[in-house]
């Protein structure tokens, strides 16, 4: 067996070539692997910080950290050795276990969610066959965290700020698991290896484009990131649910959001945009790490736009854009896609060999026709909508002025 | 089967068995039901776990998916509307013996159903009849299996929606 | 078989704990602490607080939750379709079209009934 596979073929090398017993080689290779899948994340934050902040900078004409190392590099790290030798403070009348456990909770919920995602062709923590919902389930419990995080720090406005983001959260998580089934439905399999697979042929951006679009517009609300920040409202809420936490309890929290906001441009890399796919990854597999960290910068760049581009939106708009538009939308196009899938299929027109370019080019250009058309009728309903409503309200203004000047 | 993974399985089981009992036992002898509810999804991740450890691993995604992330935080909210939440002042109501003895009576029944097919026919254990996503996929669309049930269920979520509607308005 | 691929994610679960509950803890030791009964107060921007933090819940979002849980069930549903919708053929998605109809009754009657609306 050749040893230059480290991570699949490690435990079998370590008992051929060293004589370790197998089964130790394996708890071994399985731990060295954990520790790898975990810290990945966490070192990738503290780089994110950076971007962000010299991102933000730019946007805003300001020239961002440039003190700290060439550019400001070293500035995240500054910033964790500061947190570092900051008070710990538990206020008053805090649950203590829940006001302790709720940072931790929050942040190995989107830890957990790097166990399933394909790095490489070969390297990937696990495979699971129901890798989608993994992602579902293990990305639900940071809601249960800041809820408890506000109620446990005895303060009104956490909680009030609580509420309001636990309920957009679970809100967005409706629309963003109808979206995720159109990959998994194009593909077949919930595996997110076989979902990078399917996308051989031809990335699923192109076949849907509504998906992806419904996708990344509530992850983004998922992780609470404006224009969805109603969580950190600053002029009304003072600093939202984590505003009696300090210290390195705080940076959890913070560390987190940084975390998942990567991980669902990652998200998007891997189901939307072929992941780890591109030229060359048969034969280099280290080549699919970097062809996944550039696709996901892509979807990074562009939620760091939205976020420093849009204003805030209030919390009415944000209940009625998700249920009254958002989740009839991913309903509606995850119907339409398996009724066009099933029409390709009957016609004859499905790809021969799924990973070949040109036998997908039927099904895609039937697929992004069916996407374009629902967006014209969508699009056309809410123009419509409101300009009757638009209309309404010029007529009530043209009455004001009269009553107002008599 | 190796001695060494069934010793594993059995280490995972006593694990999730502590999480399970421990947890439901936080759930009914905590006086703040915030906390109470926090040891409810405790023993729900443990129940999860033993989701897994009979090969059904769609059903431990589920049970974290729905009951964790959802009834967790809906029970939360629940929590949260009543009046004394972290102080309640009594931890027995009048009812305390007869859902007692209703408790005790499901239980040894529930211990009965478990026990006794231990004593007849040995049948294949539970962990090798492994039915996968697809064919839950297929059983719930199929007209001869759960078809009806999977619509009925529909309808009892909508009914669920309509009351909560109707009992939280009333106190508008 | 699910054992040997669950090993690592319970693997990753105890790691992570563990990890970030030290990382979480470590201002403890480094950080001064010199507690104050000022310090320790809730914080609302120098307002002497007023009762309890820890307050009751405004109804309307409870109801949020419970449409939640439908359509968080309604996923629940799809996925397995969503796997095999193509050997069920057009009788499946009628199936699933029907379900999802249902459930968008009682979405209308919760919009319709202002649940959604903050006054």
């Amino acid at each position: 067996m050749g040893c230059d596979n480290i991570i699949n073929t490690f435990a079998p090398c370590l008992s051929s070539s060293l004589g370790v017993p197998i089964e130790i080689a394996n708890f071994i290779g399985i731990f060295l692997g954990v520790i790898i899948v975990a810290s990945f994340p966490l070192l990738v934050a503290i780089a994110l910080i950076w971007t962000e902040r010299k991102f933000a900078a730019r946007i805003q004409d300001r020239l961002g950290p440039n003190r700290v190392g060439v550019f400001g590099l070293l500035q995240p790290f500054a910033d964790v050795i500061k947190l570092l030798g900051k008070e710990d403070i538990t206020p008053a009348g805090a649950d203590r276990p829940i006001y302790n456990a709720a940072p931790v909770v929050s942040v190995v919920s989107v830890l957990l969610i790097w166990a399933v995602i394909p790095f490489t062709p070969i390297h990937v923590g696990v495979d699971l066959s129901i890798g989608a919902l993994y992602f579902l389930a293990v990305a639900s419990l940071g809601t249960l965290a800041i809820i408890l995080a506000a109620w446990a720090s005895n303060n009104k406005y956490a909680l009030l700020g609580a509420f309001r983001v636990v309920a957009q959260l679970i809100s967005y998580e409706v629309p963003l698991a109808l979206a995720l089934l159109v990959p998994v439905m194009i593909a077949g399999s919930m595996s997110l290896v076989s979902i990078v697979e399917a996308q051989a042929g031809m990335w699923f951006v192109v076949s849907a484009p509504i998906a992806a679009f419904l996708f990344f517009i509530s992850a983004q609300a998922e992780t609470g990131r404006a224009p969805f920040d109603l969580l950190e409202a600053e002029s009304e809420l003072v600093a939202g649910y984590n505003i009696e936490y300090s210290g390195m309890k705080f940076a959890m929290f913070f560390a987190g959001e940084f975390m998942h906001v990567f991980t669902n441009a990652v998200l998007m890399a891997v189901l939307f945009m072929g992941g780890y796919l591109g030229p060359f990854v048969d034969q280099i597999p280290m080549l699919g790490l970097v062809y996944l960290l550039i696709k996901a910068s892509f979807w990074y760049l562009l939620s760091l736009l939205m976020r420093n581009a849009l204003p805030r939106i209030r919390i009415d708009q944000l209940m009625l854009f998700n249920w009254l538009f958002l989740v009839p939308l991913s309903v509606v196009n995850l119907l339409v896609t398996a009724l066009l899938l099933m029409i390709v299929r009957e016609v004859g027109l499905a790809p021969d060999d799924p990973r070949s370019f040109v036998d997908n080019i039927p099904q895609t250009i039937v697929l992004f026709l069916g996407n374009a058309a629902l967006f014209v009728v969508v699009m056309s309903m809410v123009r419509n909508r409101f300009r009757a409503q638009r209309l309404a309200e010029t007529q009530t203004d043209d009455l004001l002025p009269a009553t107002a000047g008599d | 089967m190796t001695f060494n993974e069934l010793s594993w399985e059995a280490l995972a089981f006593g694990a999730f068995t502590i999480l399970t009992l421990g947890g439901a036992l936080g759930v009914v002898f905590n006086r703040n039901l915030v906390r109470g509810a926090v040891w409810l999804v405790v023993s729900l991740f443990g129940v999860a776990g033993f989701f897994v450890l009979l090969s059904a691993p769609f059903l431990a995604a589920v049970q974290v998916l729905v009951y964790i992330g959802a009834i967790g935080i809906l029970f939360t909210f629940a929590v949260m509307l009543t009046r004394s939440m972290t102080n309640l002042s009594e931890r027995f109501n009048k009812q305390a013996w007869l859902s007692a003895l209703a408790a005790v009576t499901l239980f040894l029944l529930i211990l009965l159903a478990v026990i006794a097919p231990i004593f007849g026919e040995i049948a294949a254990p539970s962990s090798e009849v492994v039915a996968t996503t697809e064919d839950l996929g297929v059983a719930l669309v199929s007209g001869d299996k759960f078809v009806l049930p999977f619509e009925v269920a529909s309808l009892l979520l909508t009914a669920a929606m309509i009351g909560a509607i109707v009992i939280a308005r009333e106190e508008d | 078989m699910a054992l040997q691929q669950f090993a690592p994610i319970a693997a990753l679960i105890i790691l992570a704990v563990v990890l970030t509950f030290i990382i979480s803890n470590i201002s403890t030791i480094f950080g001064p602490s010199n507690n104050t009964s000022r310090k320790t107060a809730p914080y609302e921007s120098g307002m002497q607080p007023i009762g309890v933090g820890m307050r009751r819940m405004p109804v309307k979002f409870y109801l949020i939750g419970v449409l939640f849980i439908l359509f968080d069930i309604e996923v629940i549903f799809f996925l397995p379709w969503a796997v095999v919708f193509r050997d069920l053929g057009f009788y499946g998605l009628a199936v699933m079209g029907l379900f999802f109809f249902i459930l968008t009754i009682g979405l209308i009657y919760e919009w319709k009934k202002g649940a959604l609306e903050w006054e």
